[in-house]
């Protein structure tokens, strides 16, 4: 599915906005490229920011291709930043402590980057996808990328409606880490534990925004410890200590032990969050469902998002049409 | 006589129209204020420590106690306390003892510490109608779970878990042994402490039979002395405590004078009746961080690894490499205890100048687990100077996991915070073996007090999340971000890891 669509139903609900941030990502638009990450990059100044970049990348593996992503001005957008994809494969014998080599690598690249803040700036770092985001409308985003010209089998889109940080590029939504992407719509007011926590395990959050934790988070918990994605949802919002004494006693073990171990992972506040790598779309929201969520279906198709009205803008014959409780997954797989 | 008398530090008056002749003072009074004489009552305002029992029973609000009636010549830096203590060791030779915690008068951080609330961006949460969750388990966490997920669907938990203290408020009651403190005033605090759902510690002294039946509340301690440590009372402990230090004498080891080793006393403690109890200041078998492993280990293993082993140290300039070391030795908790840790004896020189902050020291040991990656591994406790709920919201945003209280516990069982514990005549009961003392101490009474207390506190730190826009207790712990420092350095802001006010 083209990103026409998107575009519209995510424009359905400008008034969620304030025209300072919007971005899109779209999974399987790079099927050439398919087995190398695919890196995005907003460049402030690709004269002087290109060259150190590229020193990096090819100290730690091979540029297989790079071009400048295209974009076409748009009267309310100024191009502030000039986007550039990287199709990079990295060098795993360069990290042999590790288990998963490739994905550390291209993770401390993203880390090192980004929160150095040389005039560069990693947003997208996975395979066969690609985050396209900036500071405008919806519509002006969408547009200044062509969103309209990728093809993708899952998408998460977002409008943005700035509070802890001003409209910046870097700040919009989706925020991505390898196969990882998130949205978010709240405000985490426990991200000043969140954030210590996930920095133990060797993360940097850069982008002075509490969503690009729950990218992290995702990353620890499912890549790192092997959980499911059901019981690292169940660790950011976990069930109260209340329902966990009602339960049988094998579940009871299990809760408490979610909790003790990934308390600090615990997300507290108002959120709707949306997640997806290449298999899966898992949408949920805090313990007490502070932030709006809805989720519908059309065939195999799965939509999830704040406002009912933004999935008919897509497809008007949507049935099983849900509202999830607070705290209770909605998770879409995809099996090839 | 080359000292002679000094200023009066009080100035006891009865107001003679108000006064009845109850003779109510003079019952009360265990310092010898008050005596009969005559028709009336005289005073001897020099004996007076301010203890306030007298005010407290006068039934007319007869009594009034002034402050410092006379004083020395005023000096900046030859302050009143000094020159005392100066008389005081040019009479005796001796080192001065006190009681209570600190009294010089530093800062306190944590009246430059503000909390966060919310506004507009996210709710706050209404305690009254929401879930609000302040349940704390204390010890050894997994830093992640082995799940199996099975093909039926079902996640089969492959990590075997520590045990953990649950506690349904993150308010313990902290060590307070039974000599320091009488067995009335101690099983006050443990019934408060059953009730509420948390735990309370024995102190060095040993476990009082008649305490048995609230055992599965009570933190055995195991101190330098090993006083009234055996099998029978590990085994009798929810946890076990390793006493490495405490913040009101940070360095030397606990002191209960012989005079108030009475007999029951002395089979608590395992000594010969009148005798001073005086521990070693270090542990003779500690003397390494390998050392205190194997005491840990030891512990563990004499109680079939059935409970956790916490480590208590005092607040000093290195306690985050120190608790760092402790977090490595297999324990499940450390207890932090800050320079203004109370103490019913202990030297002057130690209490007022040996130690630092228990704000800047669980700052410090919080963010050096972090950064090892051990955080998981223990409990953070924190005590010394815990006041109110706000402090307790406070030091768990700087990273603790729960507090131990002391002197606030004291305080609602009557205690007037006069310091003068070390000496046995507490009027109230508390911190005396004097058998007419300690009478006047009820229990259930003072239980319920204690218990208002706790339960006071657990309302007001539901309502400070609440407002913060957090319901598990979990979201606060470390959350630095949620508190801002106010006219602090900016040496002491890095070190606690907060923004200064309007940042």
């Amino acid at each position: 599915m083209d990103g026409s669509k998107i575009r519209e139903a995510l424009a359905s609900m400008d008034e969620r906005g304030s025209g300072e941030g919007s971005g899109y990502v779209a999974y399987g638009i790079y099927p050439d490229y398919k087995e190398y990450y695919a890196l995005h990059v907003f460049f402030d100044n690709i004269r002087e920011h290109k060259v150190p970049l590229e020193d990096l990348l090819e100290k730690w593996g091979m540029i297989i291709h790079d071009e400048q992503i295209k974009t076409y001005e748009q009267p309310g957008l100024r191009k502030v930043h000039t986007p550039w994809r990287y199709f990079f494969r990295p060098n795993p014998s360069m990290m042999p402590k590790s288990t998963s080599p490739e994905e550390d690598i291209i993770t401390s690249l993203v880390m090192k980057v980004n929160s150095e803040r040389n005039g560069a700036l990693i947003f997208s770092s996975g395979k066969n996808l690609g985050v396209f985001k900036a500071a405008g409308w919806p519509e002006d985003v969408a547009n200044f990328y062509r969103i309209q010209d990728y093809k993708g089998y899952l998408w998460l889109a977002h409008n943005r409606y700035p509070t802890n940080t001003a409209g910046w590029w870097g700040g919009a939504h989706p925020f991505n880490l390898l196969n990882w992407s998130v949205v978010h719509n709240g405000e985490i007011t426990s991200y000043g534990t969140n954030r210590r926590y996930i920095e133990s395990f060797g993360y940097k959050c850069t982008m002075h925004t509490d969503t690009e934790v729950v990218a992290y988070l995702i990353d620890l918990l499912v890549r790192k410890h092997g959980l499911s994605e059901e019981m690292a949802v169940r660790a950011f919002a976990p069930p109260f200590w209340d329902e966990i004494d009602r339960m049988q006693k094998k579940d009871q073990e299990l809760n408490r032990a979610l909790r003790l171990a990934y308390g600090p992972a615990l997300m507290n506040g108002p959120f709707a969050i949306c997640v997806a790598k290449e298999n899966l779309l898992c949408g949920f929201t805090d313990r007490i469902k502070l932030r709006p969520l809805v989720a519908a279906e059309s065939g195999d198709r799965l939509f999830i998002s704040s406002e009912e009205a933004a999935i008919r803008r897509i497809d008007d014959d949507v049935t099983n049409i849900r509202m999830p409780g607070a705290g209770e997954p909605v998770i879409g797989r995809l099996y090839a | 006589m080359s000292i002679g008398s000094t200023p009066l530090k009080y100035r006891v008056k009865i107001d003679t129209e108000r006064c009845m002749q109850c003779k109510r003072c003079i019952e009360n009074c265990s310092y010898g204020v008050f005596r009969e004489e005559g028709d009336g009552i005289q005073i001897q305002s020099r004996n007076c420590v301010a203890c306030h029992r007298c005010l407290a029973f006068c039934p007319r609000d007869a009594i009034e106690i002034e402050e410092k009636p006379g004083d020395y010549r005023s000096h900046p830096v030859w302050t009143r306390e000094a020159r005392e203590a100066i008389f005081n060791q040019a009479k005796t030779g001796k080192i001065v003892l006190a009681g209570m915690g600190n009294a010089l008068p530093y800062p306190i951080i944590f009246d430059r510490l503000l909390l966060d609330a919310c506004q507009v961006t996210n709710p706050s949460i209404d305690p009254l109608r929401e879930p609000m969750e302040l349940r704390t388990y204390i010890g050894k966490k997994p830093s992640s779970l082995d799940l199996r997920h099975l093909e039926n669907g079902d996640v089969q938990l492959c990590t075997k878990l520590s045990p953990n203290l649950q506690i349904e408020t993150p308010v313990m009651i902290g060590h307070m042994s039974y000599g320091a403190i009488s067995l009335n005033a101690q099983t006050a605090l443990v019934k408060a402490a059953s009730r509420i759902g948390t735990f309370m510690g024995t102190g060095e002294g040993g476990l009082h039979e008649s305490l048995y039946p609230y055992q599965d509340h009570m933190i055995v301690q195991v101190a330098s002395g090993r006083f009234g440590v055996d099998i029978n009372y590990l085994e009798r402990g929810a946890a076990i405590e390793i006493k490495i230090g405490q913040g009101a004498k940070p360095g030397i080891g606990g002191h209960l004078p012989g005079d108030k080793v009475c007999a029951d006393i002395s089979c608590t403690r395992m000594i010969p009746e009148g005798s001073d109890a005086i521990s070693p200041a270090p542990h003779h078998d500690i003397y390494s961080i390998e050392d205190l492993k194997q005491l840990v280990r030891g512990l563990k293993e004499a109680t079939e690894w059935k409970k956790p082993v916490f480590v208590k140290i005092a607040a000093v300039h290195n306690s985050a490499a120190i608790a760092a070391g402790i977090a490595r030795s297999g324990a499940d908790a450390v207890v932090v205890d800050g320079f203004r840790g109370g103490s019913g004896a202990t030297p002057r020189v130690f209490r007022d100048h040996v130690g630092i902050p228990v704000e800047a020291a669980v700052a410090s040991v919080d963010a050096k687990l972090r950064q090892q990656g051990i955080r998981n591994e223990v409990s953070i406790i924190a005590s010394g100077g815990i006041r109110e709920s706000a402090d307790v919201a406070k030091i768990i945003c700087l990273g603790a996991d729960a507090v131990y209280i002391g002197t606030s516990a004291l305080i609602a069982m009557g205690c007037r915070v006069c310091g003068t514990c070390y000496r046995g005549t507490c009027a109230w009961g508390i911190a005396t073996q004097k058998p007419e003392l300690v009478a006047r101490l009820d229990p259930e009474v003072n239980a319920v007090q204690v218990e208002n207390l706790i339960h006071g506190w657990t309302l007001e730190l539901a309502e400070l999340m609440g407002a913060a826009g957090i319901n598990s207790i979990e979201s606060l712990r470390g959350n630095r971000d949620r508190l801002r420092g106010y006219m602090l350095d900016e040496g002491l802001m890095n070190v606690l890891d907060v923004k200064t006010v309007g940042a």
